[in-house]
Parts: C-alpha cells; structure tokens; sequence
C-alpha cells in the first residue's frame, strides 16, 4: 500500500482572488510580514501499486486528468510506502 | 426540433431550459440523465444547464465531464452536434475540453445573481442570428465563479477566429472594466468552439424569456437557435 499525497494550486499567472483575501485578512491582523498567499487543495490518495514508480506513473495521470485542471492549476506529488 | 438537455445531482436550471423550449418554443425535448451513456435519437442541439453539478465538488464541473452522458455529447459535438453549455454548462464544458480556457472564483468573491449587458460581437452565429439588429442584450447571471480565464494565446486565438460571442459591456454597449461583474479575461462572457456549433455562455438565457419575467432577451437566443437548426 502507497500513500500519495497532492498539492493543487492555481498557476502563478492566474488570479487567486481567496489568497488575495486571505493574505489581506493576515495583513490587517498585523502580520505585515506577508507577502502573498496562494490557496490551494491538498489531497492524501491511498493505494495500491507494484512500485512507487509505477503508482506515481498512475498518480500522475490521476493529476492531469482529473485532480487538477492543467489550464489554470500546477500540482506536485509525493508518494511513499504506507506505514 | 429535437433538443436533450442533461441533468446531473444538482443541476437547477434543467427544468427551466426545458420550460422555455417546450412550453414557450414549443419544440421537443427530453431529459437526459447523467448515466445515460447515449443521448437520445435524433438530437439537434444538447443543453447542458445551470446549477452544481455534483456539488461542484473538486471544480465547477470536474466531475460532471466525466459521466457517462458526457462522453456521448463529446462525440456528438465531435460530429459537429450543436451544444449549448450555460453556467455550469459552460464550466463543464471547458473541464471536458469542449471549450478552451477555465472559469475561476469571481474576482469578488461574491456569488453575483443580477442583470448584465451583453455586447454580442458577432450577429451571424448560430445562437445570434435572429436578434432584430439588437447588440445589446440583458440576461441574468448567477455564479460565484464566471471569471473566464485563459493564456494569451488562447484569448489571441479566439479574438482572431471570432469565437467571443458575447462581452460584458454596460447599457449602452461599452465594454468597460465597470461593466465587468466578475472579473473575466477581456470581459467574457460566452464563446464558441472553432466550428462555432459549441457555445459556452454563464449568463442565462432561460431566466429571461416570457413577456411574464419582465425580460425576453435571452428568447432570441434560443429563437436563433431554432432558426439556424430550421435552415440546416
């Protein structure tokens, strides 16, 4: 059993107006320290594979497909044996 | 004519689609289930409706282009079948790749539910033909994300091919950024496939076409339509 977990954001060229808002909330709380704030999804899969290659080939695919919209979002995976 | 307009858990405008073209335009329809994995016999034109298609879970329409009754009306369009995507419709729609680009978050934040003007850039499409030298329309829209986005080369490609069939533009016509509702790349507000037989569109037509609501704008898009189907 694999764990893959997946970070989906808007691409930087694309507008985040809830990071935008959210950043904002962070500024007027006083931590004026922020610069900027994307939101995104964070999804955990569990799942069987022969190996990690072959379950990120799949993982992969899932992404492009499915996961993430390829037009307006960038994801990055990791995947590791369950424990 | 003959049109199937689809319904998946949580679709909300099917029913009123269906009431205007059956009941206003006299035309047949038929509903069209989302695990349906052909559409019906005989089909001029799919409506893919407004509403939350399965709750919008993941993205506005992510899981709705995956059905079963998607696939079928990717063929159709592929064959050159006439589709008509409004609201959620239009996201499903660009989620299935029918149409370029995405529809993100609206720049406010905002669910905004009002009347918008419609500049209509072209008056010889399919679903514009019959507006009597009117350019200017008033539709509702209700969406909390209509703000159309694309790369560059994308909106290049569809100013070039004439495919930005309608920008948000205020009351006399101009399309200006005060106009803009939602915060949409270059004002957009519904564009065509490169055979201009898909249509893509978030405000909606069938919220405004009886005398009765006050507004019968979005009547002579449906009229149009009918009229372009009538001459093929």
């Amino acid at each position: 059993m694999f764990i893959a977990k997946i970070h989906v954001t808007l691409k930087p060229s694309v507008l985040d107006p809830q990071g935008v808002a959210v950043s904002g909330a962070l500024k007027n709380m006083g931590y004026k320290e922020v610069e900027s704030l994307r939101l995104g999804k964070y999804m955990e899969l569990r799942l069987e594979g022969k190996d990690k290659a072959a379950v990120s080939k799949r993982v992969d695919a899932m992404c492009k497909k499915l996961l993430a919209n390829v037009v307006i979002e960038r994801y990055e995976f990791s995947v590791e044996k369950a424990k | 004519m003959k049109f199937a307009i689809l319904e998946f858990p949580g679709s909300n405008c099917d029913h009123d689609c269906e009431w205007v073209l059956k009941s206003v335009l006299k035309q047949k329809t038929e509903m069209v289930w989302h695990q349906d994995s052909k559409l019906p016999s005989g089909v001029d034109c799919v409506v893919v409706p407004g509403g939350f298609s399965y709750g919008d879970y993941l993205r506005c329409g992510a899981i709705a282009r995956f059905s079963p009754v998607m696939q079928a009306v990717a063929e159709f369009a592929k064959k050159g079948g006439m589709v008509w995507g409004i609201c959620n419709g239009f996201q499903i729609l660009t989620e299935a790749g029918l149409l370029p680009g995405a529809l993100i978050r609206n720049k406010s934040l905002s669910f905004i539910c009002k009347d918008v003007f419609l500049k209509v850039e072209r008056a010889d499409s399919l679903f514009t033909n019959r507006l009597g030298g009117k350019r200017v329309l008033r539709i509702p829209i209700a969406h909390g994300e209509g703000n159309y986005t694309c790369s560059p080369e994308v909106l290049e490609g569809l100013r070039q091919d004439r495919r930005i069939l309608f920008r948000y533009c205020d009351e006399s016509g101009a399309v200006t950024p005060a106009a803009n509702p939602n915060g949409a790349l270059d004002n957009i507000a519904g564009i065509l496939s490169e055979n201009g037989r898909v249509l893509g569109m978030m405000p909606h037509p069938e919220r405004a076409s009886e005398a009765v609501l006050g507004n019968t704008d979005g009547k002579l898009l449906f009229e149009s339509a009918l009229n372009a189907l009538s001459r093929a």
